[in-house]
């Protein structure tokens, strides 16, 4: 090496000091073969003990939901079983309703769960979907700071979006397309409202970022319940109000259209879907609690004996 | 690959269109991007004499750890800088959070090691025979650092566009403590991150192609303001 280094140039000289100095160009090779040889042999292995090893790709069904679903919990109590009575592997794709929407209609994603009615009728109307079953709902519910600014807690959630407008109260929007944002849209369609004074802020980030953004900005905020029950002890805002027409959420299965995609798992998705409306996995949902309160309400209960 | 002639097509339009919120953002991003190197720049550039220059007890460990510092995730200097802008933090009483002026400040961090390391380990490998010039012919210690820092042009102007190139694709930062608020904090970044998650991926690939372009103007003005060096592109 005739290069100059610098007079002490850490890394380098830490290595070169601890080896002789004929010897570092072996040493060094060395290293490089190993690193090689590592970066070629690991991923072939499989560093994830998973059940990839046992599963042929087209056990794999590719699920896009809602990072609301997702964060709620209630997947990880779900999914497992189907997994291991269908003998597959179900691979999470937990993004926004409108990019699960989107890798649906690409073909990228199996089946969708999502929460944007609308959005899905579309979805379905465009052929991109075989089958849609609404499968569960919680509510919506609007936060605001503690010391409600706005003077509105206890109303209704017409009265409430009605005020924060009128009196220019800062309310953060999701701003994503996401299923919330579609129903916030929805809600100040029916009041004819314009979103768009000076203190209505769009955050463009997922729920649980926004809520925090929310605790923060002492802003009104739209949330789903789950994720407002997962926050819950980590921010300051209450729900603002009494119960209210038009706040439901509904989650809805889709199975990828396979005349569009043929992908080898649309049995799979199909299973899935005839999985969550059936009696068992509905009483699952109607059980299922995260810190001690209900998530839930599964919509197909009466249905399946 | 439809997707990416897509992107082209829709980056195309969004320019001709000027679509709002894309100026708005690219002008966001740009204006961030320079004052933050900026500032690290008026930081960065004396301390990275300091550590080449003078014998400073520790001075090994300073290298070290700004050398390391070079490769902080941005989402951690995001977190930190929320935890200290928080309302529950030490810095909540200044407000700062969800502002320009915090992911300023969060970017100044990411640029800081970089152009510490580089001006110091150019200036570490620089010809002695230029310091003993300067001494022999009676420069003082302020003229003989600005001498060494001219001669070290190549290099710093290379620290200077590195730490801007970091700064300006960023996006940890700019989501944690700016919000991505529309309008108000949302830069290039951001903004791409959210038409992702929207499903709109043409959007996407339309804007980091803006953001390549922006990107290849401040390099190639650079490179002709920069001075000219035999041999030697600083670009």
């Amino acid at each position: 090496m005739t290069r100059r280094l610098p007079k002490d140039f850490s890394v380098y000289q830490c290595v070169e000091s601890m080896i002789h100095p004929h010897q570092h160009r072996t040493v060094f090779s060395i290293l490089w073969m190993c690193l090689l040889v590592l970066t070629l042999v690991l991923p072939s292995q499989g560093c994830t003990p998973a059940p990839s090893d046992f599963v042929k790709r087209n056990n794999v069904l590719r699920l896009a939901t809602t990072t609301s679903a997702r964060d709620s919990g209630l997947l990880d109590v779900l999914l497992p079983e189907f997994e291991r009575e269908h003998d597959c592997r179900i691979d999470v794709i937990a993004v926004g309703t409108g990019a699960a929407l989107e890798l649906g209609r690409s073909g990228d994603a199996d089946a969708v769960l999502v929460h944007a009615r609308h959005a899905e009728q579309r979805f379905m109307t465009a052929g991109y979907g075989s089958r849609r079953e609404e499968f569960m709902k919680n509510e919506f519910v609007i936060l605001g700071p503690v010391d409600d600014p706005a003077n509105v807690k206890g109303r209704s959630a017409a009265q409430i979006l009605s005020t924060l407008s009128a009196e220019n109260h800062r309310f953060l929007s999701r701003g994503d397309e996401s299923g919330t944002h579609q129903k916030e849209r929805e809600l100040w369609a029916g009041l004819s409202i314009n979103p768009a004074w000076e203190n209505y802020l769009e955050s463009g980030q997922g729920m649980g970022a926004t809520l925090t953004m929310a605790d923060e900005m002492r802003a009104y905020v739209l949330c789903d319940m789950g994720t407002y029950l997962n926050f819950n002890d980590r921010i300051e805002l209450v729900p603002m109000n009494s119960p209210s027409v038009g706040l439901d959420n509904h989650y809805s299965c889709i199975v990828v259209n396979p005349d569009r995609h043929a992908h080898p798992t649309a049995n799979l998705a199909n299973s899935l879907a005839d999985y969550l409306i059936s009696h068992d996995v509905q009483q699952k949902i109607a059980r299922y609690q995260l810190h001690g309160f209900s998530l839930f309400t599964p919509t197909r209960l009466a249905e399946t004996p | 690959m439809q997707l990416i002639q897509d992107g082209l097509i829709g980056a195309w339009d969004l320019l001709i269109q000027q679509d709002k919120l894309v100026f708005d953002a690219a002008f966001r991003s740009v204006w961030i991007s320079i004052v933050a190197v900026c500032l690290a720049a008026g930081v960065g550039i004396p301390v990275g004499w300091q550590l080449a220059r003078k014998k400073l007890p520790f001075r090994r460990i300073f290298v070290m750890v700004f050398q390391t510092g070079m490769s902080i995730p941005t989402v951690l200097i995001g977190l930190v800088c929320f935890a200290m802008f928080s309302r529950k933090g030490p810095l909540g009483s200044l407000e700062l959070l969800y502002s320009s002026e915090a992911i300023v400040l969060g970017e100044f961090c990411l640029a800081m090691p970089i152009i510490v390391s580089w001006v110091y380990r150019t200036l570490a490998s620089q010809d002695p025979r230029i310091r003993e010039t300067a001494l022999t012919l009676g420069a003082g210690s302020f003229r003989r650092a600005i001498l060494e820092l001219k001669e070290a042009r190549v290099g710093i102007v290379l620290a200077l566009l590195t730490a801007f190139s970091r700064c300006f694709t960023e996006l940890g930062i700019a989501m944690m403590v700016g919000g991505n608020i529309k309008f108000k904090t949302r830069t290039l970044t951001t903004a791409t991150a959210l038409e992702t998650t929207k499903g709109e991926f043409e959007r996407g690939i339309a804007m980091s192609l803006i953001l390549l372009a922006i990107a290849l103007v401040v390099t190639l003005t650079i490179a002709a303001l920069s001075p000219k060096e035999k041999g030697v592109e600083p670009c």
